[in-house]
């Protein structure tokens, strides 16, 4: 295998040799292109795929406890409009619940593949904390999940609520282990060096490490927000194609609630984080606020486009002394900049605009939802408009989350574990074709991004009508269609 | 070999047994639906959405075996995990896209638009064969030490084929005691034709493995091992005979309804699955990557895998538990399944 190996790079070398015409001549470039340094591949790919399998937690997490909701608002009203809902929106679970596992499988195998340092170095600190993700959440989930999806009229009405509850919980715990992970990794506390290998001392301090509780809000609340984006963004197409059935207002509604109180609870929560994170990370706050030398009175950056090599920002347009009101809660506070953190800051551009990007998109969320809420008071028929924008709006959860995640992960840079071991220093030293394996996992998330935001509208165009696939399938007791 | 009476010593050996029980139930669980995927073309419409009905309570958590096996080797032996994983890399990426390909057109092929279902049909089927026979290259590639001579490749590619055509026996199994009429008596035929397939295997691996590995060689053939290991393979025979046995008497009692013995073919694979398991872990222990790394040299600290242990002691029995619960709720024939 190891042969292998190094003859497959040997004939990248042999084709960009023949391209130049002569082996002193090779456009290192080219070879670059086919086997890029472990390093960068190693971080592509492991981004590729930690950002394709994000996008689905971030809705089941927060979908499970809506479907709750509406299993709980049939119970009280008996009303078939909730049973309506949890039908079609059980059906967008299922299907987001099986892209979130395919892709998490991939995860478990690219921590010992990509990141073979990682787990020398720090893991008897995640290794019990990904165990206890296994046993306590990914079983708990998928084998609750069947009673859930298929298990009305074969269990009792008790036990199949149990059984909804149970997912619930296992996608949040599920939530609760890994971000206690990474929040670790972001302030690390409880352990002791050996050797240059983490050893656990306090698992408690491990666990409710000082970045912990405000990352696991924050991640959550962006999922409660994911969600109601994107029932509400469904609920608006169906109306404004004319889809007048009664669940569709409802969930419309129940959508727009959400976000309207949500979002201003994820903007304070996003607050203290920023405050934390100021205190345990400055540099990942110096790249986002765009601060290259430390000051009093910094300006709160609207736009700029930084510049690494000379140092400063071009462009900048900002609202005065607001990044110091923001961080320091006072006109003059001192903001550190990214020349007291030389060669140990990360890269600025990414940090910074997908800070912006996230902050703007949560904004427009707020704008959004508390429109939405006072266009739709007292029963009001929301116009046109607004239903549109959050057609348009659908998947904003999306776009908030990643940029979110690319701030905190990127802006942990160049550590991969904040001070106890440098991203450079776990990638892989084996020459693997990752290459090959990026550019097949890519066109097929492509694909799969595609056929799931195409099958989700298609599941909404098709609610309450017999299905699509009605022919191979028997309608239910309860008028359900069949599925599996 | 350490002090077992210290943590040191015995929690490898602890995580080994777990992780080795792990991965068992993963080939034997993931490896009924796998075969459900590789004998989907055989099926008309209406069978093949009877066949998908079969395994859709149960796929989700029998791939969850998986992600505990390979997450127990990550935790417990990472030196190991990213040695083994790397240089697996390929197999394993064709192994996870046809995973992924699978358990995403399992929902797909009935939520999409019907226009769409036989594409999906073709990419469950695609997946599953796929996913099947990575993981039957990397059995090979792993038993040979990741050898690269063209003896060994030629392995790897025996229990490529070998593994699907195991996995199709056992999702025939599957479907003789889920189903009924005319799909049970296609699902003799399948075992049949896969029984051919399975043994072709068993005996292939049986004399190869030897020739290929010295120290497999060793293990086996030194006096007393040779006689206290003999019981092994000629049970494996014995299973597969009463399979065959019972595949002969199938067809006359389904013909009259009767669903007597249904279920042995099943456990008859499984069994052999079980002792190939076995076999495997003799020959390697206590290797975890051939003549190169024992499960001492890769183990994580002993105070973390306790914190580990303890967790899995509380949970995997509650596991056990709900998966039997969820088993029995879907126990007997298959019927088309709903949404509520």
């Amino acid at each position: 295998m190891a042969n292998f190996k190094s003859t497959l790079i040997e004939r990248y070398w042999d084709a960009c040799e023949a391209r130049s015409g002569s082996i002193s001549a090779i456009d290192t470039s080219c070879v670059y292109a086919h086997c890029m340094d472990p390093l960068t591949l190693a971080r592509i790919q492991f981004a590729a795929n930690i950002s394709f399998h994000i996008l689905f937690p971030s809705i089941s997490i927060a979908l499970a406890w809506v479907l709750l909701f509406f299993k709980w608002r049939f119970g009280r009203t008996r009303d078939a409009r909730w049973m309506d809902a949890y039908r079609l929106w059980v059906k967008i679970f299922a299907l987001t619940f099986a892209l979130g596992v395919v892709s998490g499988v991939t995860m478990s195998f690219q921590f010992g593949t990509n990141w073979p340092g990682y787990m020398q170095t720090v893991g008897n600190v995640a290794g019990p904390l990904l165990a206890y993700e296994v046993l306590t959440a990914f079983f708990l989930e998928a084998t609750f999940l069947a009673i859930m999806l298929f298990g009305i009229g074969k269990v009792s009405e008790r036990v199949h609520t149990l059984a909804t509850v149970l997912v619930a919980v296992g996608t949040s715990l599920s939530a609760f282990w890994i971000l206690a992970l990474n929040s670790w990794m972001q302030t690390p506390a409880g352990y002791t060096l050996i050797d240059g290998k983490v050893h656990a001392t306090d698992w408690l301090a491990i666990l409710f490490n000082p970045s912990m509780p405000w990352r696991v809000m924050h991640m959550l609340l962006a999922s409660g927000l994911t969600v109601a984006f994107l029932v509400s963004g469904v609920s608006a197409w169906r109306l404004l194609r004319g889809d007048s059935r009664p669940d569709v207002q409802s969930t419309l509604r129940t959508g727009v609630m959400i976000a309207a109180v949500l979002i201003p609870l994820q903007i304070m929560v996003g607050d203290f984080h920023g405050l934390n994170t100021l205190h345990y990370q400055p540099a990942k706050i110096a790249a986002m606020e765009g601060v290259w030398q430390t000051e009093r009175g910094a300006p709160l950056l609207l736009f700029a486009w930084p510049d690494e090599t000379q140092r400063r920002n071009h462009f900048a347009v900002g609202i005065p002394r607001g990044a110091s009101l923001i961080l320091r809660h006072e006109a003059d506070g001192e903001v550190r900049g990214l020349d007291d953190f030389p060669g140990a800051h990360p890269p600025v551009k990414p940090v910074f605009f997908g800070f912006r990007v996230m902050v703007g998109t949560g904004l427009l969320m707020l704008a959004a939802s508390w429109l939405g809420a006072w266009l739709m008071r007292g029963g009001r028929e929301p116009p046109r408009f607004w239903l549109r924008g959050m057609v348009a709006m659908t998947f904003a959860g999306w776009v908030a989350t990643l940029a979110g995640w690319y701030v905190t992960e990127i802006g942990r840079q160049p550590w991969l574990v904040h001070g106890v071991l440098r991203t450079a220093d776990a990638a892989t030293a084996k020459p693997i074709p990752i290459g090959m394996s990026l550019a097949l996992y890519l066109a097929l998330y492509a694909f799969l991004i595609v056929a799931y935001i195409s099958v989700v509208f298609y599941l909404a165009r098709n609610a309450g009508a017999p299905h699509g696939n009605a022919s191979a399938n028997v309608p239910n007791t309860t008028g359900g269609v069949t599925s599996a | 070999v350490p002090d077992l009476a210290t943590p040191a010593g015995w929690l490898p050996v602890v995580f080994m047994v777990l992780m080795g029980i792990a991965l068992l139930l993963y080939v034997v669980l993931d490896g009924y639906d796998l075969g459900v995927g590789i004998l989907l073309p055989g099926g008309t419409d209406k069978e093949k959405d009877l066949m998908v009905s079969s395994i859709g309570p149960f796929w989700d958590a029998n791939e969850t075996w998986l992600v505990l096996g390979i997450g127990l080797m990550l935790v417990a032996f990472p030196q190991a995990h990213s040695e083994v994983l790397s240089s697996l890399y390929l197999p394993v990426v064709l192994m996870l896209i046809g995973l992924m390909l699978r358990g995403v057109a399992f929902d797909f092929r009935v939520k999409a638009q019907t226009a769409h279902k036989p594409m999906w049909n073709r990419l469950f089927w695609a997946g599953s064969v796929l996913t099947s026979a990575a993981q039957g290259y990397m059995l090979g590639s792993y038993v040979t030490g990741f050898d690269a001579s063209a003896a060994a490749r030629a392995f790897s590619v025996l229990t490529a084929l070998c593994v699907p055509a195991v996995y199709a026996l056992l999702g025939a199994g599957w479907l003789l005691i889920k189903t009924t009429g005319g799909l049970q008596r296609k699902a003799v035929n399948w075992a049949r034709r896969a029984w051919w397939g399975a043994l072709t295997g068993f005996i292939a691996v049986s004399v190869a493995s030897p020739l290929i590995s010295t120290r497999i060689f060793e293990k086996w053939f030194s006096l007393p091992y040779v006689v206290l290991l003999a019981p092994l393979p000629i049970v494996t025979l014995l299973l597969l005979l009463i399979a065959a046995r019972s595949l002969q008497r199938l067809p006359t009692r389904i013909e009259q309804g009767n669903d007597y013995g249904a279920w042995v073919p099943f456990a008859a694979t499984i069994g052999v699955i079980v002792i190939g398991f076995y076999g495997l872990a003799y020959s390697l222990f206590p290797y975890l990557v051939v003549d190169r790394i024992t499960i001492w040299d890769a183990a994580s600290a002993p105070e973390s895998l306790m914190v580990i242990l303890v967790g899995a002691a509380v949970v995997l029995p509650a596991i056990l538990g709900y998966t039997i619960f969820v088993y029995r709720v879907f126990r007997g024939k298959v019927e088309p399944l709903s949404y509520g």
